[in-house]
């Protein structure tokens, strides 16, 4: 089964990380948390549970067809918005479980201190193919 | 199997299936299906003549899509008789679909796609892997591609600067897939130098040759990227360097000056230097002083800035500066670079911060999110 792990920048503080932003940690600190997002996907490769991954500019807008022989409305760069989305991994795995099990790895990312940065993913299952056997 | 043997003979086996009458687009995928069997039957069953063994297969696919593509039209086509191929040289044949691939009414993406099979002799699948598209949207982008060059003639003299420009973005891909596009790129320049005897196209060449030889010391541990300043030098491979200033020297002796070659000779000058305090900055200066008058552009300025940095102090630098957008990708890396050189550490951590945020690759984000971090830490102490 596959299933979306979203990663957001927030800025509302219902969700928002609890520490500063990373430029303010100490360059140890940067590198062992980029470390760990490394080696989570290398280990989900490993496992045959990777499918895919990317990380988003932050900078995009929204687009709005506007009606016959006019061009688009972009509304932006997101300056209302209090959730963007910051990238994505599609995992294939056995259940929701373990797909809930792995973003609850890929949360307890290292931060300031080497403390987990309890960053809030988002899990959502894919919608699938119709199954071929339906009785 | 001799995989890069058998890419060398692509674009000669579809001159040859032209040069019998077949039309391009045709000859083009004939000869891929054939490539795609070779790669399946030669590591068993190798044969004799390669270039012949591809003849053959590609003409018999040829003839047969020919074949029912007129019974499908129910009417007859003209190629049942294998005419004896002409006196054309094959060489030239080679440039012309170099040409024709790359041709100026084709969106870049598409040339790419286009040159990398035609001329490259790579397969479908892996243009899409090393582009990370699906196989099928690949073999659509080509499909359309060449449907747009249909009836343009192989005969004629093309456009050098878009075929130069098309092995620029293949070798700045960099790589991913199971095919390594800087050296793909490297082995077509090479071809297009030689083919030609351009000035330009021995610049290209020499750019990416220059360029190529410090690949091991780019990127650090776990795709760390690691800038020029701070290089491994002792791991740049001598031998490129050797070969791609000797390319230079020899294009600019002939004194048509062009932009590749002048950021050949930039290149040059880097990779001729113990260290970066040891650059001969004042005269990369003048090399950008160069490429700005024969381009105009504004990223050239960008670059030239920094030099100017490192020649004349960060003031300069940043004087330079002067004129150019501040929504140029790279600009707040640029101008924290030069702040921080400056002492002010402050604003350079704000810089670098924001320099992270609109980077456009992730290596690129990390390493200037590291940068705003270090320079955080000299500020804290």
């Amino acid at each position: 089964m596959k299933y979306l792990l979203l990663k957001h920048y927030r800025t509302d503080p219902a969700h928002s990380l609890s520490c500063e932003p990373m430029d303010q940690w100490t360059p140890d600190e940067v590198d062992a948390h980029m470390q760990y997002m490394r080696d989570f996907s290398a280990r989900l490769e490993k496992n045959g549970e990777w499918v895919d991954g990317q990380a988003l500019s932050p900078e995009g807008t929204f687009v709005r067809y506007d009606g016959e022989g006019r061009p688009p409305v972009t509304d932006g760069p997101f300056a209302e918005t209090k959730d963007l989305i910051a990238g994505w991994m599609v995992i294939d795995v056995e259940s929701w479980d373990r797909a809930v099990e792995l973003a609850g790895q890929l949360s307890a990312a290292p931060g300031p201190g080497g403390k987990p940065i309890h960053e809030w993913l988002e899990v959502r299952p894919f919608l699938t193919a119709p199954p071929t056997v339906t009785e | 199997m001799n995989e890069p043997l058998l890419r060398e003979l692509v674009p000669a086996v579809i001159g040859v299936l032209v040069r019998r009458g077949a039309d391009f687009a045709s000859a083009e995928d004939a000869v891929q299906e054939a490539l795609i069997r070779a790669l399946d039957t030669w590591p068993e069953d190798p044969p004799r003549d390669p270039k012949a063994w591809l003849v053959a297969v590609a003409w018999r696919r040829f003839l047969d899509a020919a074949r029912s593509e007129a019974s499908r039209r129910g009417r007859e086509l003209a190629v049942e008789a294998e005419p004896v191929p002409g006196p054309v040289p094959a060489e030239d044949d080679t440039l012309r679909l170099y040409f024709l691939c790359a041709h100026p009414s084709l969106p870049q993406a598409a040339a790419v796609a286009l040159t990398l099979r035609a001329v490259g002799g790579l397969t479908t699948r892996q243009i899409a892997g090393a582009y990370l598209v699906p196989e099928a949207t690949m073999a659509q982008r080509i499909s359309r591609a060449k449907r747009r060059i249909a009836g343009q003639p192989l005969n004629q003299p093309g456009d050098l600067g878009t075929v130069l420009r098309v092995l620029y973005l293949v070798f700045n891909e960099g790589y991913s897939g199971d095919v390594d596009l800087a050296a793909e790129a490297i082995r077509l320049a090479r071809r297009v130098a030689a083919l030609t005897g351009e000035p330009e196209a021995a610049g290209l060449l020499a750019l990416m040759l220059l360029h190529h030889a410090r690949r091991a010391s780019r990127t650090g541990s776990a795709g760390r990227l690691v800038p020029l300043g701070e290089q491994d030098r002792s791991r740049w491979d001598t031998r490129l360097i050797a070969e791609g200033v000797l390319v230079l020297q020899t294009a600019l002796s002939r004194d048509r000056l062009g932009e590749y070659q002048a950021q050949a000779a930039i290149a040059a000058l880097h990779a001729d230097a113990p260290s970066t305090a040891e650059t001969d900055w004042t005269q990369i200066v003048e090399w950008y002083d160069e490429l700005l008058r024969l381009t105009g552009s504004p990223v050239v300025r960008l670059n030239r800035a920094v030099a100017v940095g490192e020649a004349d102090g960060p003031q300069a630098g940043l004087a330079a500066l002067n004129g150019v957008s501040p929504d140029l990708p790279r600009y707040a890396a640029v101008t924290a670079y030069l702040r921080e050189r400056s002492g002010d550490l402050e604003r350079a951590a704000g810089l670098y911060a924001e320099a992270a945020r609109a980077a456009s690759s992730v290596p690129e984000r990390d390493h200037l999110t590291r940068e705003a971090a270090r320079v955080r830490q000299l500020l804290r102490r």
